[in-house]
């Protein structure tokens, strides 16, 4: 076992087996993802240094500088970092009880539930000169009903004496289709200055944020992957398929709902205030099985850091590259994403 | 006649939708022995291990496992008595044979014992006696078909059980390696006492592996006992509906079914009676 860490605690009552090589990967990883975070605080139309940037996260710096960056950059680039953490942790997830490494968030039809609903939100709620008639904060509660009502639906019509994978699939595929369809036709019937304030919102952007929001998405994105980690255990029987897993004794139908709902509140938590950033959900959980492998005890944290340096990337280059106009990070993780989705079919057809 | 009976099943019906499987069955497998089903394609052999092992709810009667009612017992006690191993599982892609082994340790485990002594005391010992120490850091979709095989066998070994079931643990291998297969799980049964019950294609493997068979025909039980006993032309007329002369396993003595039908013929000889 010398490629492992064992802990035994309180006479054998707690104990834990850790994968040394995951381990120092999910470590790099976590380097990355901070120097990413670092480097982004400091990167805009006003550069700071790194060492800058640090010292006004230990309260130090000038006044300029812990101006733009509390006030302006932070909350966004933590928000960034929430929602690509939600959202592969939410993939991986979801690969695991529909055991195929094509399901993600997009797929099932949860993000575009919240697309609808945040069309349906700004056209229901506008009046003739285009105004919203109620406060734009109500936005994200829109995004959050619209994913769950949607993974509730997928899921109550998949129902067939049990939910198998590929009924939840097929399922999800059609709603997903059916969400595109309902958005499209809301986006025609609404004003149009609101159709295009909803596209930029359906191709996913982290622009706006604040404190506030921060506020509610890092305890809710944390207590949610930290859901996941306790389950973990159970993705991992579940992803030996159902016979394995009842055999071993797991109370599969229970846990797969449980976990179909842990990563629906990661994906409405993410949806809500940073829209439809797609492609991570895919993406994140697929690069992170090639590189610690398919226990989720690595793979979850692993995915979660991937997919935050994702959207922190996507973000920075979204407001960087063609500055002083902004870019939707949804735009640069699709560019990735897309072509590594036609890649990832393509190897599974010749698997 | 409890303690004699690792699984018994009262008037044990089984259906898919309408079309009953297996009618009211009345079955008994031996504790520490190894049991087999055999059975034309389609004849409900494998809906039957597979209702022991509680993977399909039986449309009526019961299934005792050492006595007792399964519908009744938590389905994680259930897993510390008795293991399955289904037909082809898949395994995802990169996992590893220790990481695979170790999904055995679940019905013992909660979230925060995930390792316990026992656990890697049990996981070595099934890794020991599938071969497969050596192997373990290895994912197991780069093993060959036998080893595959074998690493999901320690899986179900890891569960500890008292009784393990198997699904045609055979199917898709070499002789060689079916042999390898079989030739570890009756070692499991000498050495350990484990009761083994299993699906298998292979009638002439069926009588050399096994102490008991279970003949099924026509949705019920056709013959039951020591492959010596029941294995004749005419159980295998009736349960195979095919034609053929039993003799005698020239190394084993267990009887050997020698099916008739076209092939090149290349001299005359007589058909042996007896060896």
């Amino acid at each position: 076992m010398k490629n492992y860490h064992i802990y035994r605690l309180f006479n054998d009552k707690v104990s834990i087996l850790i994968n040394k090589k995951a381990l120092f990967t999910i470590l790099i990883l976590l380097g990355i993802a901070a120097v990413t975070f670092v480097f982004s605080t400091g990167t805009g139309e006003i550069r700071i240094s790194p060492l800058q940037v640090l010292s006004v996260f230990f309260g130090g710096g000038t006044d300029t500088d812990r101006l733009v960056i509390q006030t302006f950059r932070l909350p966004r680039i933590i928000v960034s970092l929430m929602v690509g953490i939600g959202l592969a942790a939410a993939g991986a997830i979801l690969q695991g009880i529909i055991r195929n490494p094509l399901a993600s968030p997009d797929i099932l039809g949860i993000t575009g539930g919240a697309s609808v609903a945040v069309v349906g939100f700004l056209a229901f709620f506008s009046d003739e000169s285009n105004a919203l008639t109620v406060s734009i904060h109500w936005m994200p509660v829109a995004a959050f009903a619209g994913a769950t009502i949607v993974a509730f639906l997928v899921y109550f019509l998949a129902w067939k004496n049990g939910v198998s994978p590929i009924r939840l699939v097929l399922i999800g595929i059609g709603i997903y289709s059916l969400m595109k369809a309902l958005t499209t036709l809301m986006m025609l019937l609404g004003p149009i200055y609101q159709a295009s304030q909803a596209n930029i919102w359906i191709t996913g952007t982290v622009y706006g944020s604040n404190w506030g929001h921060v506020a509610i998405l890092v305890p809710w994105i944390l207590i949610f992957c930290i859901a996941a980690i306790i389950l973990s255990r159970n993705m991992n029987i579940l992803e030996l398929g159902d016979d394995i897993a009842i055999g071993a004794g797991s109370r599969v139908q229970r846990y797969r709902f449980l976990l179909l709902m842990v990563s629906t509140a990661l994906i409405g938590g993410s949806v809500a205030f940073a829209g439809g950033i797609g492609f991570v959900g895919l993406m994140a959980p697929h690069m992170a099985r090639r590189i610690v492998g398919s226990s989720y005890g690595a793979l979850l944290p692993a995915s979660a850091l991937i997919g935050g340096i994702l959207v922190m990337a996507a973000d920075l280059i979204g407001r960087t590259l063609f500055a002083p106009l902004e870019i939707p990070a949804g735009v640069f993780t699709a560019s990735i994403g897309a072509p590594y989705f036609i890649y990832l079919l393509f190897k599974t057809r010749n698997a | 006649m409890l303690g004699n009976h690792a699984i018994e099943t009262n008037s044990l019906t089984l259906s898919y939708g309408n079309t009953k499987i297996i009618d009211e069955l009345e079955l008994h497998i031996p504790k520490g022995e190894v049991t087999v089903f055999i059975g034309g394609n389609g004849c409900g052999k494998s809906t039957l291990l597979r209702s022991i092992a509680r993977l399909l709810k039986p449309k009526s009667g019961a299934i005792l496992l050492e006595g007792e009612d399964i519908a009744k017992l938590p389905t994680k006690d259930i897993a510390r008595k008795m293991a399955i191993l289904p037909q082809s599982p898949a395994s995802p892609e990169g996992l590893t044979v220790l990481q695979l082994v170790k999904q055995g340790r679940y019905p013992y485990q909660t979230w925060i014992k995930q390792w316990s002594k026992e656990d890697e005391e049990k996981v070595m010992a099934a890794l020991a006696a599938t071969n497969l120490t050596e192997l373990k850091d290895r994912a197991v979709d780069s093993l060959s078909g036998g080893q595959r095989q074998r690493a999901w066998i320690a899986m179900v070994l890891a569960q500890d059980t008292d009784t393990i079931l198997l699904d045609e643990p055979t199917t898709y291998l070499d002789m060689t390696h079916q042999i390898e297969i079989l030739d570890l799980l009756f070692e499991l049964n000498e050495t350990e006492q484990r009761t083994i019950v299993m699906v298998l294609h292979d009638l002439n493997l069926a009588c050399r592996y096994a102490h008991n068979v279970v003949a099924i025909k026509d949705q019920k039980i056709y013959a039951q006992g020591k492959p010596e006993h029941i294995v004749n032309c005419q159980m295998v007329k009736h349960v195979f509906g095919m034609e053929c002369e039993v003799t005698i396993d020239p190394l084993f003595g267990t009887p050997m079914c020698i099916p008739y039908g076209k092939g090149r013929r290349i001299l005359q000889t007589r058909v042996p009676q007896n060896v």
